[in-house]
Order: structure tokens, then sequence, then C-alpha cells
């Protein structure tokens, strides 16, 4: 099990709370808030596609200080408790830290990584419902897609050269992302991403399916549709994350969703307007 | 238990001659517990009237509980005069603020500074203490205990209920029910109301069986549709809370500044004719109005 110092961990935390939003919500939210009369669920639509803004939220909710007694989940939570005007005060001064750069010195590409992020949390969602209705809830999926690749910004960020080594360690070795960042790194975005969210006191469910996202096995309806939803956005090229899909590779929930990925985006309808909708949102072109 | 009102109206301070029955000042409650206690909730500007009185009580042990930092709920504490001599003791309680990062301790601090408050905040000779308090925690007061209970406004505010020797009472500071922010079309619609349906049952529960409710009356039904999302109440939605969890009495406080008291008590009486036959007490918050139970 690869493993990252408490001081690394410490450190990282610390380092995230400085990090810029992606441009689009960055822009989204200085325009929206300028408006008095800017409708809640249009800022809300803005905040909870933007890992970092959902991140940084989510660990106020989730804070001691405010001592809820059931951890929360999602951005509409957040406004239900903390009310819609601190929502868009906290989200104000993320977005004058500023905006999160395209390019970084480790080379990864953040507007496909949040690509990525947001095409796996739509089809996490729609897989909830389509899938698994009544046994998993849909905007818990949705939240454990946006954020389950979080590590891999933060390396990006924060660690660049060594985040940079290990990308081309998977391209040159061909083996998955997670598997060169524990070579190169000594511990994967799994652990970095999990470590964070347990620090922030994110609820065990979300840290858990963040942790086991390259697990094999069968898992809970949760981490079952995020990690088909990761694995059908890799195949159908929906962002890039840093880790390509190798054709040939196996349906990762046979059991829940059957072995044919062909049929399981079938099950799914149209997915153009949510990738549209990503694609719009993420500043990325289609290719 | 004893309660007394030294500032009814929101927003801000309103005096002259149509608003003298009812009074222009802002928000501040004397709560007195069966032994003496003194509870203040918020610093409105009717707490300097409050403190000319505590003038011939002195030393003064005073417990006050900010509901919320909006100007119409502190900006009276600079002119809280037994802060000012030594021997007085204040305890100010209030919630963290999410945005600022910071405590209720700011709340002296930021009003006290050169351009604006010729005193500083080291000046003051009473001992002062903040508590910061997390949602839900209980602050034991002499022979009553405060809880608060997390409420919708556009800053963080509490209500706090006060309970004495089997007597209770409430007081919301401000706050606006909990309305849905998508429209029924909305794929967010069900699971956005779903989560506000679970609040309100939270407060009820808070709230079940209190002897008197003081709760944020601002708007009428007709005003509200213009001012949602402004955090603020309404007459009919605080009756019919006050229905629900079996209030003794409901009285409607925080008055709009610009409604006169000839207008105040035309909406009253209107409400009067909605109050079920075996619904609660229902009376108008003014300066000087004292409730003993």
């Amino acid at each position: 099990m690869s493993q990252i110092s408490p001081e690394v961990e410490k450190k990282l935390g610390a380092a995230v709370e400085r990090m810029p939003a992606f441009p689009k919500s960055v822009q989204k939210v200085l325009e929206l808030t300028r408006n008095i009369n800017c409708l809640p669920r249009e800022l809300v639509g803005v905040i909870e596609k933007d890992p970092v803004m959902t991140v940084k939220i989510l660990k106020v909710i989730n804070s001691a200080a405010f001592s809820l007694p059931n951890k929360m989940t999602s951005i509409n939570q957040s406004v239900v408790y903390l009310g819609l005007n601190t929502v868009k005060n906290m989200a104000l001064s993320f977005a004058a830290v500023g905006i999160l750069p395209r390019t970084n010195a480790a080379g990864f590409d953040v507007q496909k990584y949040l690509m990525h992020s947001l095409t796996v949390a739509s089809v996490a969602r729609a897989l909830a419902s389509h899938q698994l209705a009544g046994e998993v809830d849909p905007g818990d999926c949705y939240i454990a897609g946006l954020l389950h690749d979080f590590g891999k910004v933060v390396f990006a960020q924060f660690m660049p050269d060594e985040f940079k080594a290990a990308l081309q360690y998977c391209h040159d070795q061909g083996v998955p992302l997670h598997v060169a960042e524990a070579a190169v790194i000594g511990a994967d975005h799994t652990v970095v991403g999990s470590m964070l969210a347990e620090r922030w006191q994110f609820p065990p469910t979300l840290v858990a399916c963040i942790r086991n996202h390259h697990e094999d096995g069968a898992q809970d309806g949760m981490g079952d549709c995020l990690r088909m939803a990761d694995q059908i956005c890799r195949y159908r090229q929906f962002g890039d994350a840093g880790n390509p899909y190798r054709v040939g590779e196996a349906v990762v929930a046979p059991q829940r969703f059957g072995a044919n990925i062909d049929a399981v985006i079938e099950s799914l309808g149209d997915l153009d307007k949510l990738v549209a909708e990503a694609r719009s949102f993420a500043q990325v072109e289609a290719e | 238990m004893k309660i007394r009102f030294w500032g009814v109206r929101g927003s801000i301070a309103s005096p002259g001659p149509h608003t003298a029955r009812y009074g222009g000042n802002t928000t501040c409650l004397e709560v007195r517990s069966d032994a003496g206690e003194l509870i203040i909730f918020d610093a409105g500007t009717g707490i300097f009237p409050l403190a000319q009185a505590l003038l011939k009580q002195l030393p003064v042990s005073a417990n006050i509980f900010i509901t919320h930092t909006h100007w119409d709920h502190i900006q009276g504490l600079p002119f809280f005069t037994p802060l000012y001599i030594p021997g007085n003791k204040a305890k100010i309680h209030g919630a963290y603020d999410f945005v600022s990062g910071s405590g209720i301790e700011q709340v002296m601090n930021v009003q006290l500074q050169y351009s604006y408050f010729p005193v500083r905040e080291a000046e003051l000779r009473a001992a002062i203490e903040y508590q910061t308090l997390a949602i839900g925690e209980a602050v034991v007061v002499g022979d009553a205990t405060v809880r608060n209970t997390l409420l919708n406004h556009p800053v963080t505010n509490f209500g706090y209920r006060v309970e004495c020797n089997g007597k209770s009472m409430f007081f919301s500071g401000d706050h606006e029910p909990w309305t849905n922010i998508y429209t029924q079309e909305d794929a967010d619609y069900d699971e956005y109301q779903a989560m506000i349906d679970v609040r309100q049952a939270e407060l009820d529960a808070f709230l079940q069986g209190v002897d008197v409710l003081v709760m944020d009356c601002s708007y009428t039904s007709s005003e509200y549709p213009s001012k949602i999302g402004w955090g603020h109440g309404t007459f009919d939605a605080s009756l019919e809370l006050a229905y629900r969890i079996g209030a003794r009495k409901l009285v409607c406080t925080h008055h709009e500044p610009t409604r006169s008291d000839e207008e105040l008590e035309k909406v009253f009486a209107d409400l009067l004719t909605r109050v079920p036959a075996n619904g609660p007490e229902v009376v108008l918050a003014r300066e000087g109005l004292e409730i003993e139970w």
C-alpha cells in the first residue's frame, strides 16, 4: 500500500486552500454575483461544476466548526444549511484567488481533466438513476465523479516534477497512471485524494469511493457507478485525465452492468447533451 | 421568567411620530430567568435604553446572545454602557462566520475602528468574554439554559430557545422559512424540497411546545413575493409555525422600518382574523412590552 507522510499531506492540504478555481466558474461567479437578482439555481449550477470550489465548500460545511450532525455531500445541501448568500460570498472569495492556469510544469492539461471529471460525474449520476434507482443516491455519485481524480490536479499543481515523471512512466511502460504514480511518487492520486477528503471530514462513503476507484472486484453501488463511469469516459475519450483507455480492458463491474461496455453506454441513452455541456464548461474543443 | 422588548424594528432605527407607539429602535430583548439572570438577545439600538436602566442595578452581569451580525442586531453594542464600567461582566455569544473565518469575538472589534468610533476595544473596562457557539451547543446561565438552532438568513443566524424551570421562550432573530430555489420542472426540485422538509421538521422539533415564540414577521404575505431570499419571515408563516408547534403565545417582531403604527395595526388586525380558535395568543412586539409567566 503506497503511503504519503503526514507532513506532505498537511502541506498539500494547505496548498489546496490557495488553489485557484477553473476559468469558466470564476468568470461565471463574478458575472452572476454582480446581479443582485441572480437566480440561486444558476449560481449552484456553476459551483457544482468546479471541483476546486466544490472541495472548498464541502470542506467548510463539514468542518468541526459547523458541527452538523450529518456529513454533507452537495452544493445544494450547502445552500440549504449555510444559506445562498454565504455560499455566494465563499464562491466569490474563491474566485478572487485567480484562475487555475491551463498548463503547468507537469504538462497536465487541467481543462481536459475538468472535462473528464464533469463527464464522469454526469455519467455516474446517469448510471445511478437508470440502473441502480433506489439503491444509490445519484447526487452522491455525481460528487464522487467530480472529485475522484482530485489528487491528480493536486499533484500537477504542487508536485509537478514528480507528476510529470509519473505521466511519462505511464506512457512509456504502458501501465495505468495510478500504478505509475505509486512507482514514481510513492503514492497514487487515490491515496492523496482520499487522505485530503478524510482530513476535510468529507462523508466516509465519499472518501472510500475516492480511495477505491482503481481497486479490482465488485464494490458497493456508488463505487461501481463511479468506476464504470470512469471507464466509459476514458473509452469514449471524454476529456483526458492522463490515464488512456487501453484496448481490451475488461469491464470493471460486469456483475452489475454486464460485460459489454457498448451495451452499458447504450442503456444510458443519448450522452451528447451531457458531453456538450461539460465541453462548454471545461472550455475544451471537440476533437 | 420575564421578557421585555427594548427594540422591535428591523433593518434601521426608525424614530419619529409614525413609529412612536411601537418604537423605532432596532432589535433588543431582555430576558430574565426566575432567579433574575440577565439574558440579552441582540444589541440593536434598543440595547442603549436597556443599558440606561441597568446602570441603576450595578454591578451588571450580562449574558448577551447575538442571533447574527447584521448592523441592526449589533450596532448598539458599543453603546452598552455597562461595558465601560469596571466590575461589570459581559459574556457575548454568537455564531461562527464562514466567510470571514472568524468567531463572534470580531463583533466588537469590527465596530470599534478609529475612523468609525472613538473608543478602542482595549479601553472597555468591564470583564468581557466571547464564546463562539457550535450549532446546538447549550449554554447554562444560572437557572436557565440557552440552546441555539441554525436558521435561514443571508448570514449565519442562530435562533435561541431559553428553558427555565419548565418554562420556555424562543427568539428567531431573522429567519425566512426555507424555499425551493428550483421550479417544479427542474431535475433538482424534488431532492431540494426533501432537504428543506428535513430542515423544517428539525426546526419544528426544536420549537415543540415552547411557551412564547418571538418571530421575525417583517412582511405580509402579499409583500413577500418580491422579497424572496432577503431572509425574513411573514406574519402568516409565523402564525402557521406557532400553531403547528403548539406555542402558547406568538410575538410578532422585526417591524418594517417604513411601516407606521397605523399600518402595523391594520396588518395585525387582518392577521388576527386568521388565528384559529384553538390557536396561540398573538401579540405585536412594541418597545416596553413585558411578558411574565
